[in-house]
């Protein structure tokens, strides 16, 4: 073999090491959202009380839109006193966080909601659209969505106060 | 056995999951004006979509509670009146090209299929050279002539060997 030709082999090797370094690095749960950007699928859906709920009547708000489960532990677990927080103090500033409660039983999800004293509205999907409209692929996620009905920010994983915060504050600095 | 019992009906789910579904059954749940949606055309175009929450299976083949809405919401959206190829970009538009088992042939994901069979010509060629010049005789050096005294010198020792 001639001499340049003897680290063809080895080198080959490279390309495919460096995308190999590149892969193993990317947190597989870290997958863009095309959805941010983009207006808000809209749903009605009943809350736990019975009421009925839909997207269309929280226009104007900015709106926190938390997908849970009563399963989902630790993280749901984690966020719940967080929301709830972040919630009673900006209520009253135009500001509305709706949990959306997917794959799971009403009444462990209601046993979820007592222990955790949850005071914002709550709603079941039960057939699973809600979820797919937003491209959720596990618990929690969580959307802040402007006051002109655009998905601003995906959260996947616990939302905490600071999260809640920086999200919120940044949508309701925007003119109305 | 307690324990076999509560498994049961988990093995059932993965058995049936993992059955093929006979093109010819036309069992359905939802029909699409007055044609029906049968179980084969959900599950064509399950197999295309990953199944959200677990490690590499399809929508088709996941005995998952997210598996089984995403098939209903298939089975709807055909009932609906859109194709298959409709219902496919629905769920691209929501989950980005993420949801699709298959790389897209276009773009970066290209080089997935093609670079694949490239490695293997690629390795025929190699191959099928390498195996030419091993099989090819190895070249002799040019004889040098035998001079009179060398000449004199094997005949004298072919005698004495004999």
């Amino acid at each position: 073999m001639r001499p340049g030709w003897r680290w063809i082999v080895p080198l080959s090797a490279v390309p495919v090491l460096v995308l190999l370094a590149y892969g193993f690095r990317l947190n597989p749960r870290d997958v863009p959202s095309p959805l941010v950007g983009r207006p808000a699928a809209p749903f009605s859906l009943t809350t736990f009380e019975g009421q009925p709920l839909s997207l269309a009547d929280q226009r104007g708000k900015v709106v926190v839109l938390n997908f849970w489960a009563s399963w989902c532990h630790p993280a749901c677990y984690d966020e719940a006193p967080a929301l709830e927080r972040s919630w009673r103090g900006y209520r009253d500033r135009g500001v509305v966080v709706i949990g959306v409660d997917i794959q799971d039983t009403a009444e462990a999800a209601r046993k979820f909601m007592s222990d955790f004293s949850l005071s914002f509205p709550n709603v079941r999907d039960v057939a699973g659209k809600v979820s797919v409209d937003y491209g959720v692929y596990g618990v929690p996620e969580t959307f802040f969505i402007d006051r002109k009905g655009v998905i601003r920010a995906k959260h996947v994983g616990a939302v905490n106060d600071g999260v809640f915060r920086v999200e919120v504050e940044r949508l309701l600095g925007e003119p109305a | 056995m307690a324990l076999n019992v509560g498994l049961l009906p988990l093995v059932v789910a993965v058995f049936l999951a993992a059955m093929p579904v006979p093109t010819g059954r036309a069992a359905t749940e939802a029909t699409r004006g007055s044609a029906p949606v049968s179980d084969a055309e959900v599950h064509t175009v399950a197999t295309q979509l990953r199944c959200v929450v677990c490690q590499s299976l399809s929508v088709a083949d996941s005995p998952s509670q997210m598996a089984v809405q995403m098939r209903g919401i298939v089975r709807e959206r055909l009932a609906a009146g859109e194709t298959p190829d409709e219902v496919v970009q629905y769920f691209v538009d929501k989950y980005g090209e993420w949801i699709l088992l298959a790389p897209p042939r276009r773009g970066f994901t290209l080089l997935v299929w093609i670079l694949p069979p490239l490695a293997v010509l690629l390795g025929l060629a190699v191959t099928a050279q390498r195996v030419r010049v091993w099989s090819r005789p190895a070249a002799t050096p040019p004889r040098e002539p035998i001079d009179a005294a060398m000449r004199e010198r094997i005949r004298k020792e072919l005698e004495t060997e004999q």
